[in-house]
């Protein structure tokens, strides 16, 4: 049930991020993590310190790629350069997946380094999944998309966020990485029920979840992942896993960073729900539940 | 002034978004909002680069809701691209803001994105033009351009020398049989040679171990008076410097070399063979001592085939 073509049929727990303040201690107490998420863009260099550390993970620990800059949602065509380097680090992380947004962030070549959102239409569906499509024959690896959480819409969309991602994995055949915490954050923002958002997208598709902690300000939420995760989060989360089965999860904590013990623990906190949603995957239960 | 790089937006955001490139329209409306240097207060620039108001032009393209007008949405976004590329810039160049300022090093940093935002998938690259618009427009660094422009090369370079490439390294063996006169070595990609009118090592070393300090000083405030002098960094004296940058077992150094050195190095690295390289140091570079510097050049790994 968890594992899927989307994740390469792989069995993975919980993982957190491979983040520079934890080198040193992962590296010298090798502590226990299921896997680590790396952002691919941080070792798509061509030397030194970072391909060097990634090695030395590589050799203890399995490894998921994560990217912050294919912007499958921009008009531009993928980048023929940034795809080869790209290529080259899948093939030495061996990651059974690899993830990115949906999300547009740059034009005619020119950068923004944000995840922007996207017009939810049919026609940047299309094109968007033509792109998905594209990277993923590219880079021969199963690919994931991850929602991301917005601050604005368009006036432009024709229909709703979960509707537009649904028709981008249907139509580019690949899986979901579903950030529950973007959920939360968006739902806020633009006022919608995050439940109709998890109920409204192809459960199959889940290969991977993400959790994360937020910042509430005044008028709207910014997703800054430098806190815990917040209690209707990890509500969220539990309906998540219950829809789409026991699923790879990740804990984010990017800002802020406290001690890896610290984020080790808070990411093992998933596991009250897994324990919930593995008995209620289980057969028994299930045939107790038809009769 | 347009972005270098940025194509023109449609004056009016597409209506409805049925081919693609209505989505690149929307996509270059909504980017060049971005790009425009936020306000004094850092909000979100009050005109569209064609004189509209940028409210008339956010309320083309972003829904409004109940607490926040399409310009608010827009400037949360605008916020978060400049506050992202600031804080990058500053974390590559300790030593020119010091050297500047923190005002006058904020002015830089914001022009300096205005005209040349980002061109690469990575922020790694983000402060690699930094040197060229110093030099370009010297009104943000004067009467200091000339060293300004020395501290950004030299900043730059520890980023090349963090995580440039690393080509096979010549060994002894592989020069031996070679006649010097046909001979050609060419330097590590991730090595930059500097001829500097100032000593920018020692004054880029003093600004970061003043910046240690002072974050282990913030981190005992409450327990006691600050220990730590919050004197700036003196700067340099003017003193013609030559100065390798480049890394040993990972980690980034930066090497004093002697002016005939410099010369040989920056001959081989201009293509020109063993022998003419040797040459260009001039008389005043004993043999013995040429010797002794290929010798530690090469421990060092640092020439590779050309
Ligand atoms: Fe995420």
């Amino acid at each position: 049930m968890p594992a899927n073509r989307f994740n390469a049929f792989t069995d993975y727990g919980i993982g957190l991020g491979l983040r520079v303040p934890h080198y040193a201690h992962i590296l010298e107490k090798k502590p226990t993590c299921d896997w680590f998420e790396i952002i691919s863009e941080n070792f798509m260099v061509d030397g030194g310190r970072p391909l060097h550390v990634l090695d030395q993970i590589l050799e203890q620990y399995r490894v998921v790629q994560h990217g912050v800059s294919m912007y499958f949602g921009s008009a531009d065509k993928p980048d023929r350069t940034h795809l080869r380097k790209l290529k080259s680090l899948v093939k030495r992380t061996k990651t059974p997946w690899l993830s990115d947004h949906l999300c547009w962030g740059s034009v005619d070549g020119t950068y923004t380094h944000d995840l922007l959102p996207m017009p939810y239409t049919f026609a940047a569906a299309k094109r968007t999944a033509e792109k998905i499509r594209y990277v993923r024959d590219f880079l021969e690896v199963p690919i994931c998309v991850e929602n991301v959480s917005s601050y604005a819409e368009f006036h432009q969309s024709e229909m709703t966020e979960w509707e537009f991602l649904s028709e981008v994995v249907e139509r580019a055949d690949c899986g979901i990485l579903l950030d529950v915490n973007n959920i939360y954050v968006s739902s806020k923002n633009h006022e919608f029920n995050p439940y109709d958002y998890l109920n409204g997208v192809p459960h199959d598709r889940v290969g991977q979840i993400h959790v994360a902690g937020h910042t509430k300000f005044e008028k709207y939420i910014l997703d800054t992942h430098d806190h815990p995760v917040l209690d209707p989060v990890w509500k969220l989360y539990a309906h998540a896993i219950q829809k789409a089965g026991v699923t790879a999860t990740l804990l984010e904590w990017d800002d802020k960073i406290p001690s890896f013990d610290e984020v080790h623990d808070e990411a093992m906190k998933a596991n009250r729900f897994i324990a919930g949603a593995r008995e209620a995957q289980s057969p028994k239960k299930r045939a107790v539940a038809k009769a | 002034m347009t972005p270098v790089g940025l194509k023109a937006p449609p004056r009016h955001a597409p209506k409805r978004l049925a081919t693609e490139a209505d989505l690149r329209a929307l996509q270059r409306m909504m980017l060049r909002a971005l790009v425009e240097p936020l306000t004094d207060d850092d909000d979100l620039a009050p005109r569209w680069h064609d004189g509209r108001p940028m409210a008339e032009v956010a309320a083309e393209f972003i829904k409004p809701n109940d607490r926040l007008s399409s310009v608010d949405r827009l400037q949360i976004y605008a916020r978060c691209y400049w506050y992202r590329l600031i804080d990058c810039v500053y974390d590559d160049t300790p030593g020119l803001r010091a050297m500047l300022g923190e005002k006058k090093f904020s002015a830089l940093v914001r022009a300096y994105l205005a005209k040349y935002p980002s061109r690469s998938f990575t922020l790694r690259n983000l402060s690699s033009r930094l040197a060229q618009f110093i030099r370009e427009e010297p009104r943000w660094t004067k009467p200091d351009t000339a060293l300004a422009h020395a501290i950004a090369c030299f900043e730059w370079a520890q980023t090349v020398a963090f995580d440039g490439e690393a080509r096979p390294v010549l060994t002894p063996d592989d020069l031996a049989d070679a006649p010097p006169a046909k001979l050609r070595l060419a330097l590590q990609p991730y090595l930059t040679l500097f001829a500097l009118d100032w000593p920018v090592d020692d004054y880029v070393i003093a600004v970061k171990q003043r910046e240690t300090l002072r974050s282990e000083a913030s981190n005992v405030i409450e327990r006691g008076p600050r220990a730590v002098s919050r004197k700036v960094v003196p700067r340099p004296r003017r003193k013609k410097t030559f100065i390798v940058v480049h890394r040993y077992n990972l980690k980034l150094y930066y090497k004093r070399i002697e002016a005939p050195a410099f010369k040989i190095l920056t001959a081989l690295a201009a293509g020109r063979t063993l022998a003419d390289s040797v040459e260009a140091a001039g008389r005043n570079a004993k043999p013995e001592q040429v010797r002794e510097w290929f010798a530690t050049w090469m421990e060092l790994g640092w020439f590779c085939k050309p």
